[in-house]
């Protein structure tokens, strides 16, 4: 398994690997996004007690998934990056950010706009939503380093800090609302006694959070792309200017 | 030992560190993290009256008295009650066996006036069909008594 992913820590195997993926992953975006926001829409029932209102999860609950799950991946990436010092990994993380903060403020932004017609509040500072803000702060900060460095290289030790520390916040946002009573709901899909949601409304749910899976993956194909390109676009500057 | 080795523990250890650093500081914060109290946290600690806090919990079957532009319930964890003073507009999914979280101070008779109420709802989602299909097979305290005594 190491010895595999050692394998792809070499760019151009990367490049190749990513390319060979990138139409299966945007297809399947397609395809996928479609049928979802079908299912979300027109098919799935309304909520015994949210009525229509609840047809905002299917937009919300996955952008939740994905702003931890990529969160989670560049603190990986970090931690691969700075004990391997594999420079893809360090990439991955800087390509993914970005995607990982549109993910975290749509769901910031469709979480206050669902509390309005239900909890009758645009924000609380609750422990869920004020542990979910910090982690769209941890995105941004982690951004701004990159960009605060000429120096690739610190620039990517620096960040690496940055996103090993917040990852704390990770498990905390899983667990606020069983560690501190909250006016966000406890865990719906991911608990000890499974899913609370009836299979009406779960199968849009999970075919919507594997279409965002996809997307992100198609994005950040693009984007690690370009990062691998530009770094070697840099070194060969460097090389010019040494001739 | 290699340097990678080196960076690996170092990693490690760092993050172990900053789990036991941030475990200690939330246990600490326990009580000053809570978003609401509920009518037990009350009944052991009382709150002296004028100072603003939340408290939450289920809006007790039957108490609703609307009166007005005034609205009276009582707040229940199954253990404690409140009874709750609210002038103003309540959320759509304000209803007996609701929980909720209402903001405001307690006056001098043991009354809770509410300057804000917001509603909570479960974990549960599911189609108006199978919730009363629940209903009438007597399967439906068993979701609102488990959030009831958390």
């Amino acid at each position: 398994m190491a010895v595999d992913l050692h394998r792809f820590a070499n760019p151009t195997r990367f490049l190749r690997l990513v390319s060979a993926i990138f139409p299966w992953a945007a297809g399947l975006t397609v395809i996928l996004l479609g049928t979802g926001l079908y299912l979300a829409l027109f098919v799935s029932p309304e909520d015994y007690q949210q009525g229509d209102t609840v047809r905002i999860m299917f937009v919300h609950v996955p952008a939740a998934w994905m702003s931890m799950g990529v969160y989670t991946m560049m603190a990986v990436s970090a931690a691969v990056g700075w004990i391997w010092k594999h420079p893809v990994a360090d990439l991955s993380g800087k390509a993914a950010a970005p995607i990982g903060a549109c993910f975290t403020f749509l769901a910031l932004v469709t979480g206050s706009l669902w509390g309005q017609p239900m909890w009758g509040t645009y924000w609380v500072w609750d422990a869920r939503l004020t542990s979910m803000l910090i982690l769209f702060f941890l995105y941004l900060g982690y951004m701004a380093v990159w960009e605060s460095f000429d120096d690739q290289s610190k620039a990517a030790k620096a960040a690496a800090i940055l996103v090993l520390v917040g990852a704390i916040n990770i498990p905390i946002i899983k667990f606020s609302v069983d560690w501190w009573n909250t006016l966000h709901q406890p865990a719906s899909v991911a608990t000890m006694e499974g899913p609370k949601i009836h299979s009406s409304i779960l199968t849009p749910l999970l075919v919507m959070g594997v279409a965002y899976l996809s997307l992100f993956t198609t994005i950040f194909i693009v984007r690690v792309k370009a990062e691998i390109l530009d770094r070697r676009l840099r070194i060969m500057q460097v090389n010019a200017l040494q001739e | 030992m290699t340097r990678k080795r080196r960076r690996l523990y170092f990693v490690l250890a760092g993050m172990s560190v900053l789990g036991l650093a941030a475990a200690l500081v939330l246990m600490s914060f326990e009580d000053s993290l809570v978003f609401f109290r509920s009518p037990s946290d009350l009944a052991e600690n009382p709150i002296p009256a004028g100072r603003t806090f939340r408290l939450g919990g289920l809006v007790a079957e039957g108490s609703v008295v609307k009166d007005g532009v005034e609205i009276r319930f009582v707040v229940t964890d199954l253990a404690e009650t409140v009874p709750v003073r609210f002038r103003g507009l309540v959320p759509d999914l304000f209803r007996e066996g609701q929980g909720v979280v209402t903001e405001g101070r307690m006056d001098e008779n043991g009354v809770f006036i509410a300057s804000n109420v917001l509603a909570k709802h479960d974990e549960n989602y599911m189609p108006p069909e199978v919730a009363e299909s629940l209903k009438e097979a007597g399967h439906w305290q068993d979701g609102k008594e488990a959030e009831a005594s958390d």
